[in-house]
């Protein structure tokens, strides 16, 4: 037998290509994908057609333009798309930094499809869901002793949607202090996340963004400049998505607090703090959790997640009801707080969400979220120092150790080869990676931004950093490469500018589609 | 140190943590905390339940889930925002494959099909509501809900909205929050005999500063408003915008509300594929006709499709990136983030396989059943089985004033006989006195119907 050679760095990976049409495409007219439950004879006996009953004004005159397809064929072309889509399970996900990309324990998605959890209607009885209440209560209980937090609440599914129940509190509670006129401005800083200046926009707040000083670290002395009897709240992440932690939080959080305002926490980057520091201490009044993130959820598409929202006591009566309370061995939803902001989703939130973190947590123990955070930080200090050493590649601000992330930035490379971190963005799906540019506005030029959590061996850490080891030297002696890549993916490149960003060409939809291209034949 | 390496966290391995270190030039990890002020560190464990092993795991978790009684245990005619249908196997098995639960936020070109799907889901929602524009789907019905009435605020620049008084109760209080303070609302009164919106009130509340009128059809009380196009007309008179939310499953047999004069159409996917979850379900839609003004305000993702620069592919992508807050902070319209679409996935998934006939199939057996509900509630002395007079869909009112029992008792007795009684409506809708919202679908067969209805007769009768 000959011995099969197989030194090569980096992965000769061929994405999936089935060249699928769109479903509407596979329309044949009299093919069925599935047999309803019938109505029962006795039933249509009774009743007759049942939509007879329908206004006629309010009756649908023909049917959808929906296509007919049979099950099979329904079935190959969506998970034909499944295999043109590379999931975390598939790629060593570091690439997408300030999302927490993680392993997604197996058992946990068996668990959450056990139909005691997934056939109950948020309205039973309490009676009859003790198990369910049980599970939002013991992951509350868990949840403050991580944060420190008194109370939380599961309802909120996103970040985005915690940020924004976060920034509705502020509002009430300035409200019921008789200050919700004067007090209309939200500080946050340049490297939280964009949803905490949008999120605290559209509950009216006038947004004062802090920029970092020479170090990276958000300016105390801006702070105190910007603070004032109109500073309604702080939110800020930490650390940021720099992966710099502010070591003068507790500076912050009393200064706000002096000048009256209310500081909430985004800890979507908190991989790297489970077990070793704590929003309670740094003075926070609120924080949140992404349950996707931090606690192993799948991040699904993007969703349905969770954003578990924590306050502390004083703010316990502001939060979205219901909330989960539990006396004499018996757990019980609690509607009525006083100054609740109302709802921020429908019923619970999502319940799944809540069983898969609380099932993670206690895989872990208290032991196991320290080694989560560990790890993480160990993994990302290991590739800090291996990515320094890629020829164009550095990272602005403080040198030194950064905790579960960092922002890398390719300006170098860029200015001696041209290569820009959109193209490298592209060339790495060719060895089935997923890597993005980091969130706009770009202060840190030509930024990507890494964070490989606890989830990968150094292996895996060492085969991102062949990519982009390999990528630089692409660049740099011959960066067409590069620059027409992708080569191996589904599909080639788009004109994003032409097709998307003009009301003449952009189709969402197929209908729209066709009605263009018959009207203005802009694709042959 | 011997440590246990846990099976989820491979570099737990020590002499690989040493290995690490020693190119980090570190002693130790915790020394790579050193950012992190001494007095904000932690001292010792926090004080959490012990780890299980997956064995141990699965049978605490399952002991704790046993707890529960599930809707496939007791009969449910529980609605009002969250409902029990059939789901195809397909659904299921596409929404937990490990490419769909896994993926993020991949690139068109390694997430091609994640982007098609979407796409997909958007076009065979389109079909539905027969409009052109459907986003990526939001949180649920209520966000979608306050989504479309803020564009409306957006579209008009004015600041007044109109909802109906018949609007659950439920997205009102996310509604309102979310346009607070930037928003004023008020509420248009009904017809108590038949839901019917109160076109006088309309009227008068009608002035020229209104930017929307929202309300559902079919509605949170399950009666079919008819009024569409007189409503349509009276809003054309101040050119204020017309937001109806609508459950989709009734889209087969019922008008979309896009053909009596609807701009901005909302709803929650969950009918279309998605298990209750305990409310886990919900996913919210909006869909609009394809005017720039009203594309530019929407604050979600559009996937687009696009050639590519080889012939005979197709590519996707965001349609008018820079109008979200991804790329404009606060500048952008609301803020985007995480939402629900592997649910859009699911509900496009479930869109195909039901086709046009099987939308127009699983509608029609739905009004029969909910139909012979109401029938057979009615024959039982002092119950009265639609308490509105008005055609409805999937759910009624049944009124339980004369029979001398509150719906708490009522329902209470029913989970002793292993059902679950309609939505107590006394608090949310005092006006019906003792009145429950009765959800009836095409998962319910007669002997389902008859079961109940004896049931209600035997607990009546003691």
């Amino acid at each position: 037998m000959k011995r099969i050679q197989r030194t090569s760095k980096t992965r000769d990976f061929h994405q999936a290509k089935w060249n699928e049409p769109i479903i509407f495409e596979l329309h044949q007219p009299g093919e069925k994908g599935v047999e309803l439950p019938p109505v029962n004879d006795g039933i249509a006996s009774a009743v007759g057609d049942g939509t007879s009953a329908i206004p006629a004004a309010m009756r649908r005159k023909s049917k959808p333009n929906l296509p007919e397809i049979g099950q099979a064929r329904v079935l190959r072309h969506y998970l034909r798309l499944s295999q043109e889509t590379l999931g975390s399970d598939f790629n060593v996900e570091i690439g997408q930094g300030t999302c927490t990309m993680k392993y997604i324990p197996r058992i946990n998605e068996l668990l959450i499809r056990d139909p005691k959890m997934m056939e109950l209607h948020p309205l039973q009885n309490e009676e009859t869901v003790q198990g369910m209440l049980e599970i939002f209560y013991k992951l509350d209980l868990c949840m403050r002793e991580i944060s420190g937090m008194d109370y939380f609440s599961f309802q909120p599914s996103s970040g985005t949607q915690a940020l924004f129940a976060m920034a509705s509190i502020v509002r009430k509670y300035h409200e019921q202090k008789g200050e919700g006129d004067q007090r209309d401005e939200i500080i946050t800083t340049i490297f939280s996340h964009p949803s905490q200046a949008a999120t605290a926009a559209v509950k009216g707040y006038k947004i004062i963004t802090l920029h970092p000083d020479e170090n990276g670290f958000p300016d105390i002395e801006k702070l105190k400049a910007a603070v004032s009897e109109r500073t309604a709240g702080f939110v800020v992440a930490n650390p940021e998505d720099t992966g710099i932690f502010n070591p003068k939080i507790k500076e912050f959080t009393d200064i706000v607090h002096q000048a009256g305002g209310l500081c909430f926490y985004d800890q979507a980057n908190a991989n790297g703090l489970l077990g070793i520091t704590r929003a309670k201490e740094a003075g926070f009044d609120m924080c949140f959790f992404n349950l996707h993130k931090t606690f192993a959820a799948p991040h699904m598409c993007g969703g349905p997640a969770t954003g578990a929202l924590g306050v502390t006591a004083a703010l316990k009566e502001y939060l979205p009801a219901p909330i989960v309370e539990y006396h004499e061995g018996k757990y019980s939803l609690q509607h009525d707080l006083e100054h609740s902001i109302g709802k921020v989703r429908s019923f619970h939130g999502v319940a799944q969400t809540v069983l898969r973190a609380y099932a993670w947590i206690r895989a872990l123990g208290a032991g196991g979220l320290k080694e989560v955070a560990k790890t993480a930080v160990l993994n990302n200090n290991y590739m800090y120092h291996k990515v320094l050493a890629i020829r164009g590649a550095g990272a602005p601000y403080v040198k030194g150790h950064r905790l579960e992330q960092v922002r890398y930035s390719w300006e170098q490379l860029t200015k001696e080869t041209g290569v820009t971190t959109e193209d490298i963005q592209l060339r790495m799906t060719d060895f089935g990676l997923h890597y993005w540019t980091s969130h706009h506005p770009y202060i840190v030029k030509q930024p990507f931004t890494l964070e490989p959590t606890e989830s990968y061996s150094k292996e895996d850490l060492d085969e991102y950093i062949n990519a982009l080891e390999q990528i630089s030297n692409e660049a740099y002696e011959n960066p067409e490469i590069v620059k027409s890549a992708p080569h191996n993916s589904t599909i080639h490149k788009i004109d994003e500018q032409d097709y998307l960003d003009n009301p003449e060409k952009w189709c969402i939809t197929w209908r729209t589609y066709v009605k263009k291209t018959e009207a203005y034949n802009l694709v042959k | 140190m011997s440590q246990k390496v846990h099976p989820y966290i491979p570099n737990m391995v020590p002499e690989v943590q040493t290995e690490m270190l020693k190119v980090i030039g570190a002693e130790s990890i915790m020394e790579l905390f050193s950012g992190i002020p001494e007095e904000l560190q932690l001292k010792g464990d926090l004080k959490l339940p012990p780890a299980l092993t997956e064995y141990e795991l699965r049978r605490h978790i399952e002991g704790i889930l046993n707890k529960n009684t599930s809707t496939k245990e007791y009969l449910n005619f529980l609605g009002a925002g969250c409902w029990q249908h059939f789901i195809p196997a397909v659904c299921d098995e596409i929404n937990q494959r490990s490419e769909f639960l896994t993926a993020y936020a991949g690139e068109p070109y390694e997430d091609h099909g994640r982007f098609q799907a979407l796409y997909e889901y958007q076009s065979l929602l389109a079909e539905l509501v027969d409009m052109d524009v459907v986003n990526v789907p939001t949180f649920d019905w209520g966000q979608a809900a306050a989504t479309s009435i803020r564009m409306a605020a957006r579209i008009t620049g004015r600041k007044k909205v109109l909802l109906a008084k018949t609007v659950a109760p439920e997205r009102i209080k996310i509604i309102i929050n979310y346009g607070s303070p930037e928003l004023e609302f008020e509420f248009v009164q009904f017809d108590t005999k038949s839901g019917a919106m109160d076109l006088e009130d309309l009227k008068e509340k009608l002035t020229e500063d209104v930017a929307a009128l929202y309300f559902e059809n079919p509605s949170y009380l399950g009666f079919i408003e008819a009024q569409g196009t007189e409503i349509s007309n009276l809003l054309k008179e101040t050119e204020t915008l017309m937001v109806v939310g609508v459950d989709p499953i009734s889209l087969g047999v019922l008008a979309p509300p896009s053909h009596y004069g609807a701009d901005i159409v909302c709803g929650d996917l969950q009918p279309l594929g998605m298990h209750m979850n305990y409310s886990g379900g919900q996913a919210g839609f909006i869909a609009s006709h394809n005017e720039v003004k009203v594309v530019s305000e929407y604050p979600s993702r559009l996937f687009g499709i696009v050639p590519t620069v080889k012939e005979g592919e197709y590519g996707f992508g965001d349609v008018a990136y820079e109008r979200t807050s991804f790329a404009q902070r606060e500048n952008g319209k609301e803020s985007v983030g995480t939402q629900t679409a592997l649910w859009g996935i699911t509900a496009g998934v479930y869109l195909a396989l039901l086709g046009p006939n099987g939308m127009q199939e699983v509608g029609q057996t739905i009004m029969q059943n909910s139909q012979y509900a109401a029938q057979e509630l009615n024959k039982i002395a002092a119950v009265t089985g639609s308490r509105l007079h008005s055609s409805f869909f999937k759910e009624f009112i049944v009124d339980f004033n004369q029979t001398g029992y509150s719906v708490e008792q009522i329902n209470h007795r029913l989970i002793e006989k292993k059902i679950f009684g309609g939505k107590d409506l006394s608090l949310e809708f005092p006006e019906f006195g003792q009145s429950a919202l009765f959800c009836v679908t095409e998962v319910h067969t007669k002997e389902d119907i008859d079961h109940l209805v004896q049931a209600i007769k035997d607990i009546l009768a003691k």
